[in-house]
């Protein structure tokens, strides 16, 4: 199964690279606000079950891929025939 | 007059790049360092940690969130449980709040930019195994040298729990009241950004770093703990 995982800077943490970001798009003329950068990360999950996938996603969020004080993830999964 | 030297250990991650100065600061203040490698599930015979300054795993992730789950970091956590003194420096500060032993997290600098140079740090408590050398409210120079060291304290930490600040306007990472170094609730854990190590010598420009160091070697001189 295939799991996507995002992971953002939670609302109201200062997000630099968001910052940079933005001021880059708006010196190109885009009228953007707001921006935040956060990461994705895509794996290839063996589990019998969309449930227990996204079961042990969320462990690994927790774990590692997320630190929950700063950041919200949220995990997207698809049904592979890999 | 033999003075027994203490112990301390100097943990070695890949990517680590100041263990080598950290452990030559160490015995050029009286103690005795031992490198150990991150994949040791024990640690020696030690009074004291020190986890150094580097990269490790290229910052991946987050600064210190894959070298938390080291084998050494398992025999690292029951030690400071136990009560010994643990120095997390700059890296090492970054991989004790990742593994929870520090409360906050080290996000990248607010200017996004790596800063290296000299910074007046103020210190704020010396009650601390690593401040005893200290005067209240000194001013110590000490180089910072990171692209990660923007401190976010949890909600409610407290102020106790501040041992290090940055002088006025001299905050070089944007973080959170100024904060350049925190104990954990026990006050037997310390992380701080600046590296000590780099301030033994006045030659280098700064002896300061030293009392820091030194305050650490009295404590695990003076400590009956040792892990077994």
């Amino acid at each position: 199964m295939r799991a996507t995982v995002l992971v953002r800077p939670k609302g109201g943490i200062l997000d630099p690279q968001g910052e940079a970001v933005e001021r880059s798009l708006r010196q190109l003329g885009f009228p953007v606000g707001d921006a935040r950068v956060g990461r994705v990360i895509d794996l290839e999950v063996a589990a019998p079950s969309a449930e227990e996938a996204r079961a042990q996603v969320e462990q690994m969020c927790e774990r590692l891929l997320a630190n929950p004080l700063i950041e919200s993830y949220e995990i997207e999964l698809e049904e592979g025939n890999a | 007059m033999t003075a027994r030297r203490p112990r301390i250990a100097v943990l070695v991650f890949p990517g680590s790049n100041d263990d080598h100065d950290a452990a030559w600061a160490l015995s050029a203040l009286g103690a005795e360092p031992e490198l150990v490698w991150h994949a040791e599930p024990q640690l020696p015979r030690v009074e004291a940690v020190v986890l150094p300054g580097g990269f490790s795993y290229g910052d991946y992730l987050r600064a210190g969130a894959i070298a938390r789950f080291a084998p050494a970091m398992a025999a690292v956590a029951s030690f400071a449980e136990a009560g010994g003194p643990v120095l997390g420096i700059c890296n090492g500060f970054q991989i004790l709040c990742e593994a929870g032993l520090l409360p906050g997290v080290l996000r990248p600098n607010a200017s996004l930019s790596f800063v290296c140079r000299d910074v007046p740090v103020i210190v704020e408590r010396t009650d601390t195994p690593f401040t005893t050398r200290c005067q209240p409210g000194q001013t110590l120079v000490i180089p910072v040298k990171h692209g990660d060291g923007c401190y976010q304290a949890p909600p409610g930490l407290s102020d106790d729990q501040v041992v290090l600040r940055y002088g006025p306007q001299a905050n070089p990472n944007g973080s959170e009241d100024d904060i350049a170094g925190v104990v954990n609730a026990a006050g037997n854990v310390l992380g701080l950004m600046p590296h000590p190590e780099h301030a033994v010598d006045t030659l280098l420009g700064s002896a300061d770093g030293g009392l820091i160091l030194a305050s650490l070697v009295d404590a695990a001189s003076e400590s009956s703990y040792a892990h077994a």
